[in-house]
């Protein structure tokens, strides 16, 4: 290949996927499900113009936020959603840890590791608001099934990345306090444990924002927290109450986050 | 012909005129601004203070656009190769005509083919035309060093800058590398300012050497001129003999 | 890990000097008080009658949710479909935002401070407030149906989109950009040449992780009227009809499971 058998010849970028059947493949896929996707998408125009109105006394109740009118259901909803927050972080840790445990192929028998496995996939696969519709049905409305929901979702999220991380972590630590004539469980404490703290920490207050987050919105179907009072004032169309509302979620949320990565910081 | 003043305290009254088709090497010891001196003429560093001219043009003084439109006329290569490691050699190298098509163009890299043709024998004369449409991330570095000349070429420049071509490369490479610069300047009739940390390198190769020290000029001429004194001048105290440890001279001939 | 000197004069090792043991035995006092409250505020707001009746309940509610109505299977497929496309497209609309946003939130490629503090605050907000009270807001303003559902859905991903881009645009190698401002490039062709060469795979995966993720945020907007399998869900509780619930659960599964196994092939294929 010279430059001069070259000259003349245009020269084009090599696309990402390289045949060209492939491509146009890919290509027309892509087209094809846009379209049909976006057939299904029938807007009602009258209705959105409708809505347009709606959005406008939305935005004029967003700028003046009524705190007072509602303050105690308000009051009520934060409390619940803060203490659901609180107990479900802390039950879920405590739980995650022997699934996570049991989930970690390196130090668990196989039965338990594919039960283990298993019920953490299926915690996972589900939105936390459908496990509070559970809960709500079994134990009936109020915090305490949002926080058995979020425990439930904690433990999930905490145990597959806790799992992950146990199976990642450098097994020569342990082996030489194996060497050293050290037990099982030292070997866990002195070996294991130093390996994975900092980043479970971080998971933990990662996942303390999360349950906050989600606290929020569990109330909806009665399951304890702020959520509950955000619906109603909703399809009351009390804008103004929304806003207020809403404000104290995010400057919460936003709080949260701060704390949140200040410790990770620290911890790592 | 290239003129420079004043700059930031990094330089403090450099000045310095290279005639055309000239090539300048800059020694120095670091932080003597050798690199600041670079990259004021390219304005990639502002200067403070003074003037950079470039075949009588006054360079800062210019707007963004017209900035933009000097600097094509201008080639640099750098020391860590600053290619986009995701791309293909083709593409960095074509991205030295970025200056000269639009957004849009460049974006699905459309070139035109006087571009494309002129890229391929530069790819040729600089040895890497067989790694046209490999990642650059995929290549040695004195192959990836090749492509940073071929890409500065291309944009057919009057002066070339060189920062520090060879920190990077092995003492062969870093050979082969200076002499396919020097070539390339005879060549293309390219005035060029290279920086350069490996003084018997620069001697070796370059006709003028100019030595900086805390951001002044201590020495310019000859590499004939470079004696042990004039080094401590721009170094500082050190011994300079070349004898190699056991006693040959640097030439590798045995003792008497 | 200091070394201690005690009063006989003997040097002990401990994994923290006293104060730092003190501070932290404060902290998990703390914590601990925090906690009991926590629990007593929740125990005092229980109806403990339910509680106790727990057990039962889950008893009969299983035994109605099994076996799964399979007949029902038919009239889901349109709402997976739907499901799908809430997901797909309010990414789609989610991405088309977020690039702009996260190249203003990026130290090195904000025209201005103010700019990028815009930027994030965009970020907390559509972070700070989840999909479902976005479907709330918006099924009040549009009416039921899919659009709030892609626009909830997009509005969610914005934040999570644009976070983790900038911080892939704060990582990137500069010295290329600088090499390409060298021979004249403009602005833009620096960023189209040179940034966006080195965010893509960053960006490819970050698109299919949020999507993987949307799919199951999708699967729930329904709940509250914007669409997808959510309103099947919805109508099948109403009712009581635990059955159908187990058939729509099943097929939510599956569809996780699926999203979850494409999102892992492509960003192990991105690597």
């Amino acid at each position: 290949m010279t430059a001069q058998s070259l000259k003349g010849r245009p020269w084009r970028k090599r696309p990402t996927i390289a045949n060209p059947y492939v491509r146009w493949a890919a290509i027309l896929a892509a087209v094809t499900y846009l379209v049909l996707a976006g057939s299904t998408l029938d807007v009602d125009w009258a209705r959105v113009a409708r809505g347009l109105d709606r959005a406008r006394s939305m935005f004029a109740g967003f700028m003046q936020p009524d705190f007072t009118s509602r303050w105690s259901a308000i009051r009520t909803g934060i409390l619940e959603s803060l203490t659901m927050t609180v107990v479900a972080t802390a039950l879920g840790i405590v739980l995650s840890v022997p699934f996570a445990c049991g989930a970690a192929r390196i130090i668990s028998p196989t039965p338990i590791y594919l039960l283990c496995r298993a019920v953490i996939a299926v915690t996972r696969s589900f939105q936390e608001i459908v496990i509070a519709i559970f809960f709500v049905v079994m134990i009936g409305f109020g915090p305490l099934a949002g926080a058995l929901t979020l425990a439930f979702a904690t433990i999930g999220f905490l145990g597959k990345l806790l799992a992950e991380d146990i199976e990642d972590i450098d097994p020569r630590p342990l082996e030489a306090i194996r060497a050293t004539g050290g037990s099982w469980l030292q070997s866990m404490a002195y070996g294991v444990v130093p390996q994975i703290a900092p980043r479970f920490v971080g998971l933990s207050v990662y996942r303390l924002d999360i349950n906050f987050r989600e606290s929020s919105v569990i109330g909806i179907v009665g399951a304890g927290g702020i959520g509950a009072a955000l619906n109603t004032a909703i399809s009351r169309y009390e804008y103004d109450v929304t806003a207020a509302i809403l404000i104290i979620i995010v400057g919460l949320v936003f709080i949260a986050e701060y704390a949140s990565g200040v410790i990770r910081k620290r911890v790592q | 012909m290239k003129r420079y003043g004043r700059g930031e305290t990094a330089l403090a009254g450099v000045d310095l005129t290279v005639p055309q088709g000239q090539v300048v090497a800059l020694i120095g010891p670091s932080g003597a601004g050798k690199s600041t001196l670079i990259r004021c003429i390219n304005r990639l560093v502002e200067p403070t203070a003074g003037s950079v001219r470039l075949a009588g043009n006054e360079l800062t003084t210019l707007g963004s656009r017209a900035l933009r439109r000097a600097r094509r006329d201008i080639g640099m290569i750098f020391q860590e190769y600053a290619l986009v490691d995701r791309l293909t050699v083709m593409e960095n190298v074509l991205s030295g005509q970025l200056g000269y098509v639009g957004f849009w163009r460049s974006w699905f890299r459309r070139f035109p083919q006087g571009t494309v043709d002129r890229a391929f024998e530069l790819l040729e004369r600089v040895g890497i035309l067989d790694q046209l449409d490999k990642r650059a991330d995929q290549l040695s570095g004195g192959q990836r060093q090749r492509v940073g000349i071929a890409r500065a070429l291309l944009q057919d420049p009057q002066l070339l800058l060189v920062d520090e071509p060879t920190a990077s490369l092995d003492p062969k490479t870093s050979r082969q590398v200076m002499r396919l610069l020097m070539e390339l300047a005879t060549e293309h009739e390219l005035t060029v300012v290279v920086n350069i940390h490996d003084v018997a390198l620069a001697q070796l190769f370059v006709p003028r050497i100019v030595g900086l020290r805390a951001g002044e000029i201590v020495f310019d001429g000859a590499p004939a001129d470079l004696t042990h004194d004039r080094l401590t001048e721009i170094y500082g105290e050190e011994d300079w003999t070349q004898a190699p440890v056991g006693g040959a001279d640097a030439s590798g001939a045995d003792p008497a | 890990m200091p070394v201690l000197q005690a009063a006989s004069g003997a040097r002990t090792w401990r994994q923290r000097d006293r104060r730092r043991t003190l501070l932290s035995y404060l902290g998990w006092l703390i914590g601990l008080i925090v906690l009991a409250i926590c629990v007593r505020f929740i125990a005092g707001s229980t109806l403990w009658f339910f509680v106790w009746d727990a057990p039962r309940q889950a008893a009969a509610l299983v035994d109605r949710m099994f076996p799964p109505d399979l007949s029902y299977l038919a009239r889901l497929w349109a709402p997976i479909w739907d499901t799908i496309n809430i997901a797909t497209l309010g990414t789609l609309m989610a991405l088309a935002i977020s690039v702009p946003v996260a190249f203003m939130a990026a130290r090195n490629t904000t025209p201005h401070p103010a700019v990028r503090q815009f930027a994030l605050l965009i970020m907390v907000t559509s972070r700070s407030v989840s999909a479902l009270i976005w479907a709330l807001l918006l099924v009040s303003i549009l009416g039921p149906g899919l659009l709030a559902g892609i626009l909830a859905v997009g509005l969610r991903s914005i934040g999570f989109c644009s976070k983790l881009l900038f911080e892939a645009i704060e990582e990137i190698d500069p010295k290329p950009l600088e090499a390409l401002s060298s021979t004249g490039a403009s602005g833009s062709q620096v960023v189209g040449y040179g940034i966006v060469p080195q965010v893509a795979p960053a960006f490819a995966g970050i698109s299919v992780y949020r999507w993987d993720i949307n799919i199951r945020e999708s699967t729930v907007v329904g709940l509250v009227g914007a669409g997808g399998i959510g309103l099947q869900l919805d109508a099948s509780i109403d009712s009581l009809r635990w059955a159908q619930v187990t058939t729509i659960f099943v097929l939510i599964l599956v569809l996780v499971v699926i999203a979850e196994w494409v999102s892992a092939r492509v960003r192990a294929a991105i690597r």
